[in-house]
């Protein structure tokens, strides 16, 4: 968990040498390629996006026209308004929000309580259950998915179908080994005079880790926040078979099985307003999701 | 939520043998060391009962699930049959030849150019904050979302694609609806979807590599691409390798994308992936043995893959 590192300033040694780019030349060709990059990257990542805004305000026959138009020839959102209605998008997006938070809920608690105790508490086979946790990383997602799926129809000892219930989300998201995995990191890397202080004081451990641990460890309680919301917003398969009845279905099962029985325009508008919160909340959080993807290591 | 998890300590506890607890040096260590282990546990049970439940019962069940075979309500031991019966399927060569062209394609694709892109950014003493914001952006769309849009764009008739490539003469494409392009056409889609990850972790590696080392390649008449070649792959080999194994690993499970393009099998099959087949004997037939059976396989053959890139990840914490 080192810092992260410094971003690239004018004075970051790169592959160009600067003594190059200080020449007239040199400029000229660095500010035609940055011109040139920006312009390509731009019409790349957000073009689509634009087309997906604009084609949105077209009427039915302009959105499935040849040749398409770059531009709507007339304007329509209430395309939007019906994409909404008929999609009944404010359903899909409670339910995808219910079970985001949900299971953010869930991770945060249970998952920073195991890490905790995994990392302070040191209880006898605290190791081999860590190995264990981390073991289920070793096992590709998808090939747990049909015995995932099967538990949940029928779960052991307890004998509950969770079939339609928001648990079959929550109670797997914390079995989230990356998580803990990152929590234990740098819950290990807080010194041990801190907690040792807190000990003299008469805290006890939930005490220690509510007011001297977690106020520590707000940078990495946000990069895992953010990616088990984003982690349960983007998912798709798992959804998808958990939770089929339409009043239940997420954003992006929903969405998907009314596909075909709508209008193309109405289709678009309602794929925007979906882009939208998550979109919304990257902007937000910008700077603690694209730190999160380095200072936490490895996952894309 | 803690309260349910402590409720259940006592159980623990007393599920391990005293002799597990080693004696404190101080008197009344037992019982103060006892009682450590059964606060520590307390705090663990709610994530090891998910565990149990959700992750490593399943692991258990998808080995017995590939030996098994349920007929009404009736489950038997059915050794490989499960194995041969897969194996047999005419599927199943096409759908290990998909995967593999995907995961080759994909590496090509999400490899190179997430790469050549970071390079790219790091250059640039402007503006990489928004260049860096644009690569991620895909990335934050729901997959639905990114999926349908591309279908949309990929339409041979009003698809924006086909627009943009007449402006340069180039005929128009079938793209999905062809079996030649069809696998192609996921690719292109799931790398700009997903290639913003790689992207950031690349550039935060660049960052990293000393100054010193270009000046010296310099010294030494090295040209840019001898520069890349000679300093900045070597330097960042360890990401490389490690993204590199990720990509294996996650595209050989790809599954969503060609899903929600072109329905999961593609024109005369194109796009049926290993993954898909699965899904479609667990869910379409209600066949969990050879489903199982194909997942065992899929493990077997991702499980190298897996132990290489715990390994060099271990290397990398040392390093850091």
């Amino acid at each position: 968990m080192a810092p992260r590192a410094p971003k690239a300033d004018m004075s970051t040694r790169t592959l160009i040498s600067p003594a190059r780019l200080a020449r007239p030349r040199g400029r000229l060709v660095y500010w035609t390629c940055f011109a040139l990059v920006v312009v390509l990257f731009t019409l790349a990542f957000l073009g689509p996006l634009y087309w997906m805004a604009s084609s949105g305000l077209k009427t039915t026959q302009e959105a499935v026209q040849t040749p398409p138009t770059w531009v709507p020839g007339s304007l329509h959102p209430e395309n939007y308004g019906r994409a909404w209605e008929v999609m009944d998008l404010a359903k899909l997006l409670f339910n995808t929000a219910y079970y985001a938070f949900g299971a953010l809920a869930f991770q945060l608690v249970l998952d920073v309580a195991a890490a905790y105790s995994l990392s302070r508490l040191r209880p006898v086979l605290g190791k081999a259950i860590l190995g264990m946790m981390l073991a289920t990383l070793m096992i590709p997602a998808t090939v747990l998915v049909v015995p995932q799926y099967l538990t949940v129809l029928d779960v052991p000892i307890v004998e509950r179908n969770l079939l339609n219930s928001p648990w079959a989300i929550w109670l797997p998201s914390v079995t989230n080994a990356f998580s803990i995995f990152l929590l234990k990191r740098f819950f290990d890397s807080i010194p041990k005079e801190l907690l040792d202080a807190a000990a003299m004081d008469g805290a006890g451990p939930v005490r220690t880790l509510w007011s001297i641990v977690l106020p520590v460890s707000r940078p990495i309680l946000g990069v895992v926040s953010i990616f088990a919301v984003v982690g349960v917003w983007k998912d798709f398969l798992w959804p998808m078979l958990t939770l089929p009845d339409p009043g239940a279905q997420t954003l992006n099962v929903g969405i998907y099985s009314l596909a075909t029985s709508v209008p193309e325009n109405v289709l678009i508008a309602a794929l925007t307003i979906a882009s939208l919160p998550t979109l919304l909340l990257f902007l937000l959080f910008q700077r603690t999701i694209m730190g999160g993807l380095t200072a936490g290591g490895l996952k894309g | 939520m803690s309260a349910p998890a402590l409720a259940k300590e006592p159980a623990v506890g007393a599920a391990r043998p005293p002799h597990a607890v080693e004696p404190g040096p101080r008197p009344g260590g037992f019982r103060r060391e006892l009682r450590r282990n059964l606060t520590a546990h307390g705090f663990l049970i709610g994530a090891v009962l998910c565990f149990s439940f959700f992750s490593w019962y399943p692991m258990v069940r998808e080995f017995l699930l590939a030996f098994q075979k349920t007929e009404d309500g009736r489950t038997t031991w059915v050794g490989l049959d499960n194995l041969v019966k897969i194996v047999n399927d005419p599927a199943f060569g096409q759908a290990w030849l998909n995967t593999l062209w995907f995961t080759l394609l994909a590496l090509v694709l999400g490899f190179a150019v997430p790469f050549v892109l970071a390079l790219v950014i790091n250059e640039f003493r402007h503006g990489q904050g928004y260049l860096r914001l644009l690569v991620y952006l895909p990335v934050m769309l729901p997959p639905v979302a990114s999926v349908l849009l591309f279908r949309y764009l990929y339409d041979p008739g009003y698809g924006l694609f086909n627009e943009v490539l007449g402006v340069f003469g180039v005929p128009a494409q079938p793209w999905l609806q062809d079996p030649d392009t069809a696998m192609l056409s996921v690719v292109v889609a799931a790398t700009w979807m997903n290639m913003g990850g790689a992207t950031l972790i690349y550039l935060a590696a660049l960052q990293d590599i000393p100054g010193e080392l270009y000046e010296a390649a310099e010294l030494d008449g090295a040209g840019l691409l001898r520069k890349v070649w000679h300093v900045t792959i070597p330097q960042t080999r360890l990401v490389l390798s490690l993204m590199l194994l990720m990509q294996v690993i996650a595209t050989m499970q790809v599954f969503t994308e060609p899903f929600l393009l072109t329905g999961g099998a593609g024109p005369e099959g194109s796009t049926t992936t290993v993954v898909y087949l699965i899904y479609q004997y667990a869910f379409n037939f209600n066949d969990y043995g050879a489903a199982a059976a194909l997942g065992l396989l899929l493990l077997v053959l991702l499980a190298g893959f897996s132990a290489a890139y715990t390994r060099l990840s271990r290397d990398q914490d040392a390093d850091a």
